[in-house]
């Protein structure tokens, strides 16, 4: 694997792959100095054009923990704008050795033009509306971790509701989820829907208490306040009287049902219970599953020398 | 072609798991604070066979793995392929880790070994028991426990399993096919 | 083969002396003969056979047909020189057949005024490759609040006039503007675009956006403001040409509007006839254009618009862009691509029809919505300007950037293997390009 862009271009094998190496940073991470000498003398470079801390520390730490040497290269989306292009920071930054990027900015398709300017690899941490498939690796193993589910999720329903239409967490979500065998169902009133949704794999109800009570996994996604003024939704307070996880609505929630959430949260809007309170929550868990999962990530793009020769095909034996 | 040569059938690794856990209970005077810890992948039958052996000799001993595919020093050489994950026994500090693999060759997953072994603890000391010792070390690494010396060439391939020890030739020796 | 070594001893281009160009098909409104054609003071003097003279085309195997007239080009200049100019644009122009192009108002600063349209008309005649048509702005500085002084403009020459770049959002001020146009020899030509539903949109609004992540570019908004303006034309009677169309729905309430007899004009351009939206999976900006590239279905219909007279003119809407305004994350970076020098080679290689048609979509007609058809777009025959495209329309060849003659290097084409090629361009009687070779 050369980068890391989006779930999709990762395929279920390489899904899979990931997943049982992040079993093993996970127990890395038990030990009492959780840090091994894996990546020493590789650099990474956290390339983040859009703030997000938690996204950065996460991807940090993974690196420390595998002895990766670690720069970051911070700007606020309003400089980007100006002063030196995209591609003279990527070209500056990987003129000073650089064995992978990890890329958050607000535009979409960012990563595929930073590959394009660099030898090293590409992780993708956020790219506009489009993908975060770091978070849906974290997603899919806490989900497997919480529900005892190596072998993949056939026959798991899982519920994604809130923003789909401009959320990167709900695109890579929905690719990994379905990929390993989910069946997903999108909860959001159509403003909130891509346009095509018909054409994604998935079930798309506008009430989410008519799911509420059949589902394994409720994911709940953050309601940017701003779409307020983009006429999507009328208000707060009616997106989560319709779409929020109140008390009423937890109740309903099944036994062993998970509740999920990429943070940060807005209390009191998609998340009308204090999430302590629910036995199902895996919200902490997933914070903690993330450095594992970017560790498995970087380890497999820098840790991995070159497959062994692929065995001659028949044609070339005969010849 | 690949030509297999049977060099251990099934009881002669029998009998060496058994004469290594005499072995290993003769040199540690009584097992006091003994584990035995076995390589990912190919040590750990090994390691379960010999704590077996001992507890049916003895008495029983901790018994867990270790996968060093991170503290290797080829990182980047070679395709990653992670066996299982560490299961290292509660209690390492002051105890006595012996360490168990299917062959001994350079010496370098051994080395890797010691240093994931080492971010769990201190042991008092630290034993490594083979079931092949093939030669060509790399590096200053001596097993203290072996069930076979086999003299081998650089380009063969030995394999040991329970039900025996095969040397394959990569066909330099064995002329055409 | 031997005109380069001709055009060295001529001393590099010029009316001097009689060219004749020998042995093409000519293609004209009134049909098609083999024939040559004789060219001297920027006339055609004789058309026949076996013609001989001091320097000679050979246009074998070749097409000669009136000069190309694209509707639809962005020169930059004045403002964005680095991007293009109006002498590169035309260099460009001329390599693609082009003898006449209609210079977009969207420069800065905007061509609402006579002195900004004279500047440009005169970048034009100084390069001397091709006539540069200024276009006018419907609304000052393309502004959407008052009206560009039309008359004014008219009287400098302007024909055409719009904000292409954008569309006329208020409907009492299209209104006003098409009633204004009346009576003053003028074609008032449309951006269709509803701003309020496009904005940050950057791809068709379609399942390929929902699966990039990229913001949608609905057909509606298109849509919405054609009806609107068909509409207006129908109330008013002005005329109205409308841009670059784009999806299915347009071109059948074109075809609509002119069966009811409205005095309405119709172009598509060479991307839209060819390219899909698919082409933004590797999120390259390149593909990133206004309106957006569609689904195959449109250009089914687009292709079928041309194929039967519903959208009169191929026009390239050629927007050149520095490389570095390319480079910018998609949402960033400025619409628009090169068409100018694979207007030919990509409307043969798509389009299922006869060369004829083809040409008449390239040039005569598009001369008549421009106002040019005194000079432009006019039959092979004697006494009429020597405005001739000679191209091959067999050709294979390959886009390689490096080699254009715009300034920017954004064409969607690079690597494609297009069908059709030109060879020699005539304007004014002067062999500007000859075997695909400027002569200035």
């Amino acid at each position: 694997m050369k980068h890391l862009r989006s779930i999709d271009e990762l395929g279920l094998d390489g899904l899979s792959r990931l997943l049982d190496l992040t079993e093993h940073m996970a127990e890395v991470n038990r030990r009492p100095n959780p840090k091994v000498p894996a990546l020493r003398g590789k650099t990474v470079c956290n390339v983040f054009f859009e703030d997000s801390t938690r996204t950065r520390l996460s991807f940090e730490t993974a690196a420390k923990r595998l002895s990766a040497d670690t720069m970051t290269f911070a700007v606020g989306s309003s400089s980007l704008n100006k002063g030196e292009s995209l591609r003279d920071t990527i070209e500056t930054i990987g003129a000073m050795g650089v064995d992978a990027f990890v890329v958050r900015h607000g535009s979409s398709g960012v990563p595929w033009q930073v590959s394009d300017w660099t030898s090293g690899s590409v992780v993708n941490a956020g790219d506009g509306w489009h993908e975060h498939p770091t978070q849906a690796l974290l997603d899919c193993f806490t989900i497997r971790t919480a529900l005892g589910r190596s072998d993949g999720f056939d026959g798991l329903h899982i519920a994604i509701v809130g923003d789909i239409k401009h959320s990167r967490v709900a695109r890579s979500d929905i690719a990994a989820f379905t990929a390993l065998g989910a069946a997903v169902t999108l909860v959001a009133p159509r403003t909130l829907l891509p346009p095509a949704v018909d054409d994604l794999d998935v079930t798309v109800v506008d009430d989410l208490d008519e799911v509420i009570a059949d589902i394994d996994v409720l994911y709940l996604l953050r309601m940017q306040r701003e779409r307020m003024r983009e006429a999507l939704v009328p208000s707060l307070r009616e997106y989560t009287s319709r779409f929020g996880l109140t008390p009423a609505r937890a109740r309903r929630l099944g036994e062993h049902a998970l509740v999920m959430h990429p943070g940060p949260m807005n209390r009191g809007v998609e998340m009308a219970v204090d999430p302590s309170e629910l036995p199902g929550s895996v919200i902490t868990q997933q914070v903690t599953n993330g450095i594992a999962v970017r560790m498995a990530v970087l380890f497999d793009l820098l840790g991995s020398g070159p497959r062994p020769p692929v065995e001659p095909r028949p044609e070339e034996e005969t010849s | 072609m690949k030509n297999d040569k049977q060099v251990l059938g099934p009881d002669d690794v029998r009998r060496a798991t058994t004469r290594m856990a005499h072995e290993i209970i003769e040199r540690n005077r009584g097992l006091d604070g003994v584990m035995l810890v076995g390589l990912q992948r190919g040590g750990v039958w090994l390691a379960e066979q010999l704590g077996a052996e001992i507890a049916r000799i003895e008495h029983p001993v901790p018994v867990g793995s270790v996968d060093a595919s991170l503290h290797r020093d080829d990182i980047g050489l070679r395709p990653v392929s992670p066996g299982s994950v560490s299961e290292i026994p509660d209690g390492i500090d002051g105890s006595v880790v012996v360490l168990v693999d299917d062959v001994l060759f350079t010496g370098r997953t051994v080395r890797a070994a010691l240093d994931a072994i080492g971010e769990y603890g201190r042991p008092r000391a630290v034993q490594l028991a083979v079931m092949v010792d093939r030669g060509h070390r790399e590096l200053p690494i001596r097993p203290d426990f072996v069930g076979k010396n086999l003299p081998t060439s650089l380009d063969e391939d030995v394999r040991v399993t329970i039900d025996g020890v095969a040397i394959s030739g990569t066909g330099m020796s064995g002329g055409s096919s | 083969m031997n005109t380069r070594a001709e055009q060295h001893r001529d001393g590099g281009g010029g009316g001097g002396g009689d060219v004749v160009i020998t042995g093409g098909r000519l293609i004209d409104q009134s049909g098609e003969r083999v024939g040559d054609v004789r060219v001297s003071g920027g006339l055609i003097t004789e058309v026949g056979e076996g013609l001989t003279g001091e320097r000679v085309l050979d246009a074998s195997g070749c097409v000669v047909s009136p000069g190309f007239v694209d509707l639809h080009v962005h020169l930059r200049e004045p403002g964005k020189e680095e991007a293009e100019t109006i002498e590169t644009g035309s260099r460009a122009a001329a390599l693609g057949g082009f003898t006449a192009v209609v210079a977009m108002p969207n420069t800065d600063p905007a061509q609402d005024s006579v002195s900004v349209v004279d500047f440009v008309r005169r970048q034009g005649e100084r390069a001397g490759l091709c006539e540069v048509l200024p276009s006018g702005c419907i609304t000052v500085g393309r502004a959407g609040e008052q009206l560009a002084p039309f008359a004014e403009l008219a009287d400098a020459g302007v024909r055409l006039f719009t904000d292409d770049g954008s569309g006329v959002q208020d409907p009492l001020l299209m209104r006003r503007a098409l009633e204004y146009s009346l009576g003053l020899g003028i074609t008032l030509a449309q951006h269709c675009e509803v701003a309020r539903l496009t904005e940050g949109a950057v791809m068709h609004e379609g399942s390929c956006c929902s699966r990039l992540g990229l913001p949608g570019w609905p057909a509606i908004a298109e849509e919405l403001m054609l009806h609107r303006d068909i509409e207006l034309v129908r109330l008013t009677g002005a005329s109205m040409h409308f841009l670059h169309l784009s999806t299915a729905r347009s071109v059948s309430m074109v075809r609509a509007a002119k069966s009811d007899g409205l005095p309405v004009t119709a172009e598509a351009t060479p991307h839209h006839l060819s390219l899909t939206d698919e082409q933004l999976s590797g999120y390259s900006p390149i593909f990133k254009v206004t309106p957006p590239l569609r689904t195959m279905a449109d250009i089914e219909a687009i292709r079928a618009g041309v194929a039967d007279g519903t959208i009169d003119a191929i026009a390239t809407d050629h927007a050149p862009h520095a490389p570095e305004t390319k480079e910018l994350p998609l949402d960033q970076a400025p619409p628009g691509m090169l068409g100018l020098e694979t207007a030919l080679g990509v409307s043969l290689a798509c389009l299922d029809m006869p060369v004829a048609d083809v040409v008449a979509a390239l040039s005569w007609k598009p001369a008549a919505i421009a106002g040019v058809a005194d000079r432009h777009g006019r039959p092979i025959a004697t006494g009429e300007p020597a405005n001739l495209t000679v191209f091959d329309p067999d050709v294979e060849w390959e886009v390689v950037p490096a080699q254009l003659a715009s300034k920017s290097r954004n064409t969607p084409y690079v690597g494609q293997r297009l069908r059709g090629r030109v060879r020699h361009t005539v304007f004014l009687g002067d062999p500007v390009v000859l075997d695909g070779v400027p002569q200035r």
